[in-house]
């Protein structure tokens, strides 16, 4: 067992396990932060997306040895205080859209959306729907058209 | 011929007579007010011989018959906060049941809807069997007790604030909470809960507003639970704490259904880090860890004996040949000599019903007494099975329902809760057991193989007979259901009582909505070896999809389009006005290139009707289209979906609903199944099962809830799945030009490297950091 510390929604954590342990698993089982969901554990259905310094990664596909004391890990639960808010503009977004259906995709989906569009950003262009099919999380209540009329206006107001 | 051009179902349907209802105010110190569930109305249970029996009497009605007689009652509760909460005794997967119970309260009561708290209530034996989730009954079956239960509650809430107010009731508004007075004073509703409270159990006597005076039901409205599901505070079974419950999964067999006979690593998986207990279940090796990280390790590093499966040596096509051997013969009936006859043969593979949230289950078992949390949509029957199993009473089960991540059929049956209990037992501590996703497809439940042949006559225009024989592997109805016919089979319609669980649900749904002469719809099941369940909608998307392509075949060898030749056959009105709705938003008959093709299908159930029109783009640029890591194949690029549901309590949730069965519908045509090998199946992942993804969603999605005049809301849960189905079939059909007969379509491609059997869960990866975006 060992020591590892690292920022969490803003927060410095320390936490003790064993350097494999994937990082979903510290922040769902021992740091008891429960927005990323389990729905593979190999990184093919994206209900664990969360970010990494500002970017989509998938915590249950990372040990947690490889996460540094400078790393910021932000999970749902983060992300409204990343735009120091009640909710984030992409969050008001699936509001708006009554997106959800059973929920446990959302996390995740929302996590995504919003590194997507600041992708498409960096990358010259807004998003399009070509970047909307790369979308990898599944939704297996299948709502996807709302998610993308999601997307489209929650970049609006990122 | 059978004469059947008339249209009986919605005559037969109860009407704006029957509008008074004794509900109850029970004693106590707040105001608590109760209807019984046994309220719902009945519809007409004479079956004349003309009609098929779902349009006069279907499985709704046999779910809402059944629950009548067990008279418990349901309870909404008025704080002194001015809020309002339920427990409804049905489960929320997702399909926002919770939301629509919500707005009828707060239709009733003149309750803002955040002021409405509908939570699930935990087994209730007493309430038999009125407590399972399925057949889209839910609305169906509370609507009228729900209502009567919330008038009350406005009553006597009316009632004190009249002498509050001094004025006198009829003189008094309720408004989002508030009562006013003629001379402007007011009260508020959480000022009258301990007010307006009776100490004794009283009978009240209620008239229900017509549906004509709604302000709530039939507006759209969001999900109440939207904003703890984006913030990711929405707790589903294993985000909950309790105490001691650590992560626990099962190594399971290398075979369906195999189980474990001896560990031959024991003390070296126990000295894993994290590891803290391993005990064998009937179902495989139950290890408990600190983390489920560490479980997925330990699952990996068993070395497990194991016996053999249920069905070792098999594979789809041993399987497929069962089948065909147990296909009833088709009855020629007497046509005319100069009658063509056309058939056709179709087959749909296995599918698994898992949702996004796997299998999982938290359970604390003592030695006197047991608690188990699960998303559980027959929890009585899990408590039952719970108990039995463990050797407890029932009444010292209790059973959590817990919000689910979905269910589609899935959450029917207590396998987890009922695995979690045993285990627990087996370790003597409490256990939070969730499945690895490589469990889901490989031991889940699945949805049956089968084959569905139909045989048509016509004549001069005509369609003289229409015999269809659906032949499935069996369907587990053990989980309610099935308990349900059992003790009513006095209450089916005349002819059902010797059927058996399938073959009653069978004729309990399925209707052909065509004048088509003489039509027989049979059902036979055959080899009881597999996990299976009713997936969303049960059998019909396979039948209608069969029928429907059939439907297409007739209309092409009868020289007719396909829409114009519904619209001549179809027996209803509805029916008829959902197609042509379709037909003209989604411009049925547009212009297409080569290679993409237009597919309509119509699907009547649950008193319902759907019509769905897709636009699907089978041309080689899009079908070999480069996604990142995704298998492509055809692409649904339109769909549009018109519902007849009845009355609606929330379009934007019945919206939500049609969305999903389009998307379980392109799923089932095209993409998802399970490959049987050598007596397990393959599939072991999402990448290895395709739901439909991002990539394969359509670009456009429009659903149309058609007007309505029935003054009863109908089943929505599943109803988009079956006509889309078929519509995409169909238009497969046409972009291709050939009809395809087994489904889905991309069956015969593993386009994956199967994962080990032994570890029978994959290595979870490393180089996440690698693929950050
Ligand atoms: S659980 Fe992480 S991608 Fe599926
Ligand atoms: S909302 Fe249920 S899986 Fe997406």
């Amino acid at each position: 067992m060992s020591q590892h510390t690292f920022k969490v929604n803003g927060h410095p954590v320390t936490v003790d396990a064993e350097d494999e342990v994937r990082v979903l698993w510290v922040l769902r089982d021992i740091l008891g932060i429960t927005g990323p969901k389990y729905g593979c554990g190999i990184n093919v259905c994206k209900a664990c997306t969360s970010h990494i310094n500002g970017k989509a990664f998938n915590p249950c596909a990372v040990q947690v040895k490889d996460i540094a004391p400078t790393d910021e890990i932000t999970t749902i639960e983060g992300l409204a205080d990343t735009v120091g808010g009640d909710l984030h503009p992409m969050q008001q977004a699936w509001l708006d859209h009554d997106v959800a259906q059973c929920g446990y995709c959302q996390p995740g989906q929302i996590m995504a959306a919003v590194a997507k569009v600041k992708q498409a950003r960096k990358a010259g262009h807004e998003i399009t729907d070509a970047d909307l099919d790369e979308i990898r999380n599944i939704c297996r209540c299948g709502t996807y058209n709302r998610i993308r009329e999601a997307i489209k206006a929650g970049a609006a107001g990122m | 011929m059978v004469e059947l051009g008339h249209e009986p179902a919605p005559a037969l349907r109860p009407t704006a007579s029957r509008r008074a209802f004794i509900g109850f105010i029970i004693g106590g110190a707040t105001l608590a007010v109760a209807a019984d569930l046994g309220l719902a109305e009945r519809a007409g249970a004479v079956v004349p011989s003309g009609p098929q029996i779902p349009e006069l009497y279907d499985l709704g009605d046999f779910q809402t018959d059944s629950a009548r007689p067990t008279a418990n009652l349901i309870k909404i509760v008025l704080h002194e906060d001015g809020t309002a909460s339920f427990d409804l005794p049905r489960m929320e997967v997702g399909q926002g049941i919770t939301t629509s119970s919500a707005m009828i309260i707060a239709e009733e009561l003149d309750l803002p809807l955040d002021k409405v708290h509908v939570g699930l209530a935990p087994a209730r034996p007493e309430l038999l069997f009125n407590q399972l989730t399925g057949g889209s009954n839910t609305t169906v079956s509370t609507y009228t007790p729900i209502r009567v239960a919330a008038a009350i509650a406005r009553k006597a809430l009316l009632d004190a604030a009249a002498i509050e107010l001094g004025s006198v009731v009829a003189l008094l508004k309720s408004k989002e909470g508030v009562i006013t007075a003629p001379s402007g004073k007011s009260v508020t509703y959480g000022q009258l809960a301990t007010k307006a409270a009776s100490p004794t159990t009283k009978a009240v006597r209620i008239k229900l507003g017509p549906p004509s005076k709604f302000s709530v039901i039939g507006t759209p409205r969001n999900r109440i639970d939207a904003r703890a599901a984006v913030t990711g505070t929405k707790t589903f079974a294993m985000d909950m704490q309790v105490p001691g419950a650590l992560p626990t999964m099962v190594c399971r067999p290398p075979s369906l259904n195999g189980s474990p006979v001896a560990i031959r690593n024991r003390t070296l998986v126990l000295a894993m880090p994290g590891v803290t207990d391993i005990v064998m279940v009937d179902t495989g090796v139950a290890v408990q860890a600190q983390t489920f990280g560490q479980c997925i390790d330990a699952v990996r590093m068993l070395d497990v004996q194991w016996k053999a499966g249920s069905v070792e040596g098999e594979s789809d096509a041993t399987i497929l040949a069962k089948l065909h051997k147990a296909e009833l013969p088709m009855i020629v009936p007497k046509v005319p000599r100069l009658a063509k006859q056309v058939d056709t043969s179709f087959t749909f593979m296995f599918r698994s019903s898992a949702a996004l949230e796997p299998n999982c289950a938290i359970a604390d078992v003592r030695s006197d007494h047991a608690t188990v949390w699960a998303g559980l949509k027959a929890p009585i029957v899990a408590q039952g099975m719970i108990a039995k199993a463990l050797g407890l009473p029932q009444s010292a089960v209790t059973v959590n329902v817990i919000t689910g991540g979905g269910s589609f059929g899935h959450k029917l049956f207590g396998d987890a809760a009922l695995e979690s209990a045993k285990i627990s037992r087996a370790m003597g501590k409490p256990v939070k057991l969730m499945w690895h996703r490589a469990d889901e497809p490989r031991q889940g439940r699945t949805h049956p193989m089968a084959t569905s042949r139909i045989r048509a006559t016509y004549l001069g225009g005509q369609v003289l007979s229409f015999e269809q024989r659906h032949t499935s592997i069996s369907t587990d109805f053990a989980h309610g259901l099935g308990e349900m016919i059992t003790h009513n089979i006095d209450k089916l319609p005349t002819g059902l009582g010797g059927l058996g669980f399938s073959e009653t649900i069978f004729t309990l749904t399925q209707e052909l909505p065509y004048n088509f002469g003489v039509v027989t719809q049979l059902l036979n099941e055959t080899d009881q070896r597999f996990n299976t369940g009713s997936m969303r909608q049960i059998y019909s998307p396979d039948v209608a999809c069969a029928n429907e392509l059939m439907i297409d075949h007739l209309a092409q060898l009868m020289g007719k389009d396909p829409v114009a030749f519904r619209l001549e056959f179809l027996k209803s009105s509805r029916a008829k006005a959902a197609l042509r709705k379709v037909a003209s938003v989604g411009q049925w008959g547009r212009k297409m290139p080569a290679g993409m093709a237009q597919g309509v299908a119509i699907h009547s159930e649950y008193k319902g009707v759907t019509a769905v029109l897709v636009e699907l783009d089978c041309r080689p640029a899009t079908v070999n289209r480069n996604i990142p890591n995704a298998v492509t194949g055809p692409r649904v690029t339109k769909a549009v979906i018109a519902v007849d549901a009845g009355l609606v309590i929330n379009p934007r949730g019945l919206e939500a609903q049609m969305m999903g069965g389009v998307s379980d519908g392109i799923a089932l045509a095209l993409t998802s199944s399970l490959h049987l090998e050598d007596g397990h199946f393959l599939e072991a992942s999402w990448d290895n099962y395709f739901y439909t993804r991002q990539w394969n969603a359509p670009l456009e999605f429009q659903c149309i809830v058609m007007p309505s005049d029935s003054e009863q809301p109908g089943g929505a849960g599943e109803a988009g799945v079956a006509a889309t189905v078929a519509a995409v079939a169909g238009a497969y059909g046409r972009a291709t030009g050939t009809m395809p007969t087994r489904f889905p379509i991309n069956h015969d491609t593993v386009s994956f490297t199967v994962k080990s059997f032994i570890p029978p869960v994959p290595e979870p990866p490393t180089d996440g950091l690698s693929q950050t975006y």
